[in-house]
């Protein structure tokens, strides 16, 4: 086996290469743009067999990516935070078409204010799309759920397009040890495309995305596409299973670690999730029951292993890097909707963290921990939380202080004129 | 360019390929066209369309193509034209399909599309030189919503959102113009009254590669205002008035394929539409009638014979 120095964008240009993808519709956007400069690359020396298109947006690359699915190809595809949303009537629509191929969101939080760095709001904007989606944490995890979600998209009981998320930044730019695995290996795990009657042929007339007229059957083909991402639960074990025999490596529909005799968790999803994983292991070495579940599929959401992983627990916080304007932490909802009327469920306590790139240091981790065994003695969960220091409103405040001065300068007519 | 296969009405298509009963408006002009053209373009064709009146012609489980359809949104068909030309285009260089199994691609958009919101998809196919076949069927306004103004309605039209005494108070861009200025391998304006010019410029489009860029006007009894049974008659009348030029662009080249030897006056168009009405009645709006007829005169002014 091959190990290689790889970035998160370069893991994601591997699996699209491993998978043997035909096609590629490409639009730039930071901090995705290294996956598909990466993949023009082999395209233009041959080292991929693979058709390369720059759209002149993304909703026109969606729209391409999906028309080529539909008509039999492989298809990869990336982007990112405001390229997601440009594209995201077509993320709506083209998951009706029932045409598999693999997008890669590399995240990033979302204007207004623009910025560069990376929160969640983003993919979980596209969360009732009909992509399926999975998150990763590390780099290795990138490439092998890139070559999953094509598994999971093609097969027949689901038929659906797979997002495969990492964090901008965090991830995109940062190099791991990354083991590429053999061709061959990959093509026992991943046949060839089957379009399974699926595609344009001038022999088999064929309509696609017709519209319907009437609730009767618009309601038939919704539900019908929610089973199947329903289906894609028990299809993804499967798949996971033999993805750890064939390359040794597990990756389950949620990842948890050192639950099983913790009394207090952290839910996270993403690469934040490995801060937390190391904060665990502080907290467990001064002596505090503590675990990390990290739900890698977020659509499907694995419910009933939520439920296994947190019923019992005495208080769980969700971290969310991301806000639902109005409501709070998304997660969060995400989780109490599947604890809610469970035995033995957890208090649940809600923080928001991590938005636009803002780190969380480990003492912030160990101070919801704290918050959790007060919760859990007092019976009780406090009100939801941002994870924001005095240091960063100062600066924030100073930043503003600024401002007012520029301002009231300008309109004295002092300014620098 | 090899002669043309159609000499004259006589030898125009006989059968007819697209199935009937579907739910367009009885007289619609813009079926009438894709009637036309669909005979010359047979059944090895993928129809990619956008949002719009044509979008009701395929609707689960029946469709009046005998090809294949997909629908996509209403900005963004010609970049679904991009992904099926490229998928086919992909499977034959591989070896997944015969030569036989291929198919023309073919952008259906009415003109709030083409005109508007799919402009940059269009603009972006263009660019990349996109091996495919682009249809509007322009009835000037956004039509399947009930005749708002869209960026091909005519300066003074009635629209659903502009009924005051001037009417739409903006201009029809040329569509034609922004895509010849593109550089396309061919770009025309046709209309089903005009059957024989018709079947001559997409029996040319059929043999070209490239982008080839087709714009019908297509009378609309109902966004216009108009008796059904009209629709032929009126669209000769666009021709023959001026307003509506039969033309066609290659290698550089505007050439008119049917100049009106005297044009009629304009306003024998106008008044057969109740979008214009407001232009005779209650009293007759000179200064309208002739601005709109000084703006078709310059444009004849400037072809040449």
């Amino acid at each position: 086996m091959n190990r290689q120095l790889l970035t998160g964008n370069g893991a994601a240009a591997w699996g699209a290469r491993l998978a043997e993808a035909d096609y590629i519709p490409a639009f730039p956007i930071t901090p995705q743009t290294e996956i598909i400069e990466t993949l023009a690359a082999w395209c233009d020396r041959d080292e991929m067999d693979a058709r390369m298109v720059t759209l002149e947006s993304e909703h026109s690359m969606i729209t391409a990516a999906a028309a080529a699915a539909a008509t039999g190809v492989r298809v990869f595809s990336a982007t990112s935070s405001q390229g997601l949303l440009y594209g995201m009537e077509m993320l709506y629509t083209v998951s009706g078409w029932r045409a598999p191929f693999v997008l890669v969101n590399v995240s990033r939080g979302l204007a207004s204010p623009i910025t560069l760095e990376p929160d969640h709001n983003d993919i979980l904007a596209a969360r009732d799309s009909g992509f399926l989606q999975i998150h990763c944490a590390t780099c290795q995890e990138v490439l092998d759920s890139t070559l999953m979600a094509y598994r999971l998209a093609e097969d027949a009981r689901v038929r659906l397009p797979v997002i495969v998320n990492l964090d901008g930044f965090y991830l995109s730019f940062t190099r791991e040890p990354v083991a590429l695995p053999e061709q061959e290996l990959v093509r026992q795990f991943l046949p060839p495309f089957d379009t399974q009657g699926q595609q344009f042929r001038a022999s088999s007339p064929e309509s696609q995305a017709v519209a319907v007229l009437g609730g009767g059957p618009y309601s038939y083909f919704r539900y019908e596409t929610h089973l199947a991402a329903q289906q894609a639960l028990t299809v993804y074990d499967e798949i996971a299973a033999e993805f750890n025999t064939l390359f040794g490596r597990e990756h389950g529909a949620l990842e948890a670690y050192r639950c099983n005799d913790a009394e207090y968790c952290f839910v996270m999803m993403g690469s934040f999730a490995t801060k937390a994983k190391a904060a665990v292991d502080r907290l467990r070495e001064a002596g505090w029951p503590v675990g990390l579940v990290r739900p890698r599929l977020l659509r499907p959401l694995p419910v009933d292993a939520l439920r296994k992983a947190l019923c019992g627990k005495r208080a769980v916080a969700v971290i969310d890097q991301n806000l639902s304007m109005g409501m709070g932490g998304v997660l969060h909802s995400e989780v109490a909707m599947a604890l809610y009327g469970q035995v033995e469920a957890p208090l649940l306590v809600s923080f928001v963290g991590g938005l636009g790139g803002r780190d969380i240091a480990a003492n912030e981790f160990y101070e919801m921990a704290k918050v959790l065994r007060e919760a859990a003695e007092q019976g009780k969960s406090p009100p939801p939380r941002l994870l924001y220091t005095q240091n960063e409103l100062r600066e924030v405040r100073k930043l503003q202080a600024i401002a007012q001065v520029e301002r009231a300068e300008l309109k004295e007519g002092k300014g620098n004129g | 360019m090899a002669e043309s296969a159609f000499k004259n009405m006589k030898s125009l298509p006989s059968s007819h390929l697209l199935g009937t009963g579907t739910p367009m408006c009885a007289g619609c002009g813009g079926l009438e066209a894709l009637h036309e053209i669909y005979d010359i373009l047979g059944e090895k064709t993928v129809f990619v369309n956008a949002a719009g009146c044509m979008t009701l012609l395929s609707v689960y489980p029946f469709t009046p193509f005998r090809g294949g359809w997909l629908y996509t949104a209403m900005a963004s068909a010609p970049a679904g034209a991009q992904g099926v030309r490229d998928a086919l285009d992909i499977l034959r260089a591989k070896g997944r399909i015969s030569a036989d199994e291929d198919m023309q691609v073919v952008v259906l958009t009415g003109d709030g599309s083409a005109y508007g919101m799919g402009l940059s998809a269009t603009s972006g196919a263009m660019e990349r030189d996109l091996d495919f076949l682009y249809i509007c069927y322009d009835n000037e306004g956004y039509g399947n919503t009930g005749q708002q103004a869209s960026g091909a309605t005519p300066h003074a039209a009635r629209t659903a959102t502009s009924k005051g005494p001037q009417g739409y108070p903006g201009f029809k861009k040329s569509l034609f113009d922004i895509w010849a200025a593109h550089r396309p391998a061919y770009v025309a304006t046709v209309i089903g009254a005009e059957p024989l010019d018709l079947a001559r410029k997409i029996e040319k489009a059929k043999s070209m590669k490239g982008p080839r860029m087709i714009i019908a006007l297509s009378p609309c009894p109902t966004g216009w205002d108009f008796d059904p049974r009209e629709t032929a008659t009126i669209g000769k009348l666009a021709v023959k008035s001026g307003v509506w030029p039969l033309k066609e662009y290659m290698d550089g080249q505007v050439v008119h394929t049917k100049v009106p030897r005297e044009r009629i006056a304009v306003e024998e168009y106008l008044k057969t539409q109740g979008r214009f009405r407001h232009l005779f009645e209650p009293e007759r709006n000179e200064a309208l009638l002739a601005e709109i007829q000084a703006r078709v005169d310059h444009y004849w002014e400037n072809v040449g014979p």
